[in-house]
């Protein structure tokens, strides 16, 4: 019988040590780049708190009675949120009925119908509308929208919510026209062959099995575009109708103020929120009020991909 | 395709036992299904397949085999224009399916897709529910608006498939939770639940197991009765057991351009292929030898 004699390693020109410096920097990397994402989770945060902190002091001083009023006029103390979020459901409404069969029949055309050199071209332009500042949106609402199309289907030529909504929905087409296309883009092939090696048109594949493919991504841009439509400020702002009080209104033809728009016009002007009583603290309760529709919008998205995912 | 001179080629074609497509060994009498003459696939300048000349005969089992490259799928997807789906793709030559020139300007590729139907290399179900995936087809072509005709050949089509047994109880479940082989059976039942006349199948066993492979190979078998079936495979032994007919094709260099165009080399009984094929090439192929 013979025994395995194991004889321990003394072979030294084998080290596992490593070099010391580069450990070193290797822990420098990691405190720089934790410190950054430290710092923008710190600064999320003193945003939520300082939102809450001035909108508590409003919640606990205000008139209730003023809050549900004839209208926003926060320096003569009414302070109407229903016209605010009445007037912002009213433009993002608008925008959304625009921006979405515009954005996906556009993203449809450029995924499944363009020769790719077309769509080579196009793609680049749409993403670079995407960036078009939206003051110049604004303007364009105010100037030609406002004039050209509100005039004529029964509004005024000035600012008025209808003009703003128009706005706010070209600005977001590019949105929902780019995520949509790469969502459907990211489809593979295989199922589009699938579908036309049985037979079916090239609008059934698109109907029946490239958007239902999708869906999710769809559903995507559909929010991520109504949560931009409900933060636009400067459009809503410009050609929205209503300089800084509002009437509350539930049509589409007046001029009235959507919450950003209001907290835009009570914080510029050189008289600025120094106003009486709670004026400067309306401006952060409309504020947390706008955090938590997004919030809310957010949260109703992901529960909806997530259904959609499943079914899947 | 050029519809004047493919009449008149069909007309002088009163000889064709020079050519290469037309099997050798057989009797003269079988009924062919499609037909081909001095078929061209090109993509873009790339001049991929060359003067293909083959026919099909009806209710059997053809085979394509050939080294990768040298244009079994591009020939296969002729003959339901799925090369149109392919932007540079280009097809000259004749061919017909009963007569009938398939890329004639009337034709309608979609009409042409319904009878002849596909399975491809991977299997590629929709993100949608079994029964859904199945009844996709009769759906889309209007075969059926009634849920209970539906119900029927749903079933129909999975027992066809031999795949009934292992889902009649989670229909409504996704298709993605089967497996790959039962995923490629459910892509047949799909296929055949549109009552085609011929299934295309490009390498339909490539990513399966033995067994999966092997119950594909039986389901073909039972379906050859009722469909013709052309089956791409790099599988010698699966071709050799499964077709009655088999093709072999192959690559050429060509010496101007060094790019690669395939051709038919030789079409016969598949016992003849491969036992003893009029052709060396052929013959290098099929036992393993190369150069
Ligand atoms: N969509 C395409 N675009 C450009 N060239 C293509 C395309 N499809 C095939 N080809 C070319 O045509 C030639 C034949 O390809 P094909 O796919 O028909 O060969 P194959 O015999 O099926 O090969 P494999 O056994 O590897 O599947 C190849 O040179 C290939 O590069
Ligand atoms: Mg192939």
């Amino acid at each position: 019988m013979t025994t395995l004699e194991v004889k321990p390693s003394n072979d030294l020109s084998v080290d596992l040590t490593g070099k010391q410096s580069r450990r070193r920097k290797e822990l420098f990397v990691h405190i720089v780049l934790a410190a950054a994402g430290a710092v923008s989770l710190i600064i999320s945060i003193l945003i939520i708190w300082s939102l809450l902190k001035e909108a508590w002091t409003f919640i606990f001083n205000v008139e209730w009675a003023n809050v549900w009023s004839i209208g926003w006029f926060p320096r003569r103390g009414f302070y109407d949120v229903k016209t605010l979020i009445v007037a912002t459901f009213i433009t993002t409404g608008i925008a959304m009925a625009i921006a979405t069969p515009l954005g996906l029949g556009a993203a449809i055309y450029l995924s499944e119908y363009a020769s790719k050199r077309f769509r080579a071209i196009v793609k680049p332009i749409l993403e670079i509308l995407a960036g078009v500042p939206s003051v110049v949106i604004g303007f364009f609402a105010l100037s030609w929208v406002a004039p050209q199309i509100v005039s004529r289907i029964g509004g005024s030529d000035g600012g008025s919510l209808m003009a703003a909504g128009i706005g706010v929905g070209i600005l977001t087409i590019p949105l929902v026209a780019s995520i949509s296309e790469d969502s459907m883009r990211a489809d593979p092939d295989s199922l589009r062959e699938a579908s036309s090696g049985l037979g079916a048109r090239k609008r059934h594949t698109i109907f029946s099995v490239i958007i239902p493919a999708s869906i999710s991504g769809l559903v995507a841009s559909f929010i991520v575009a109504t949560s931009r439509a409900i933060g636009e400020t400067m459009v809503v702002f410009l050609a929205g109708g209503a300089a800084d009080t509002a009437i509350f209104t539930s049509s589409a033809y007046d001029g009235s103020l959507t919450m950003t728009a209001a907290m835009a016009s009570l914080s510029s002007g050189t008289d600025s929120v120094v106003g009486e009583g709670l004026t400067f603290q309306s401006l952060f309760f409309v504020g947390l009020i706008l955090f938590a529709l997004t919030l809310v919008l957010n949260m109703i998205a992901t529960r909806f991909v997530n259904k959609v995912r499943e079914r899947y | 395709m050029n519809g004047a001179n493919n009449m008149s080629d069909v007309n002088n074609m009163t000889d064709v036992s020079d050519l290469n497509g037309t099997a050798n060994s057989m009797n003269g009498e079988q009924e062919h299904i499609f037909y081909a003459r001095d078929l061209n696939i090109y993509y873009g300048d790339h001049h991929a397949v060359a003067d293909v000349n083959l026919d099909i005969y009806s209710k059997e089992i053809t085979a394509f085999i050939g080294p990768s490259g040298c244009g079994k799928t591009s020939v296969l997807r002729c003959y339901n224009r799925m090369n149109d789906l392919i932007p540079i793709a280009k097809v000259e030559g004749t061919l017909e399916y009963k007569g009938l020139n398939l890329y004639g300007s009337q034709i309608d590729p979609v009409e042409v897709r319904r009878r002849i139907g596909m399975v491809f290399q991977k299997p590629n179900p929709f993100p949608k529910s079994i029964y859904e995936n199945v009844a996709y087809g009769p759906k889309v072509c209007g075969m059926s608006r009634n849920r209970s005709e539906l119900d029927d050949i749903v079933e129909r089509s999975l027992k066809r498939a031999a795949l009934w047994d292992e889902v009649k109880g989670r229909l409504k479940s996704s298709a993605f939770g089967l497996s790959g082989g039962q995923q490629q059976r459910l892509c047949i039942a799909r296929a055949i639940a549109v009552d085609p006349d011929v299934l295309l199948m490009d390498e339909p066993c490539s990513s399966l197991d033995p067994i999966a492979t092997t119950r594909i190979e039986e389901l073909m078998d039972g379906l050859k009765n009722d469909y013709t079936i052309i089956i791409v495979t790099h599988n010698m032994q699966q071709a050799a057991r499964i077709s009655d007919k088999t093709a072999f094709f192959t690559t050429e260099e060509n010496a101007e351009t060094g790019m690669r165009t395939g051709m038919l080399i030789e079409f016969d009984i598949a016992e003849k292929i491969f036992s003893n094929p009029n052709d060396e090439r052929t013959e290098n192929y099929v036992t393993g030898r190369f150069g």
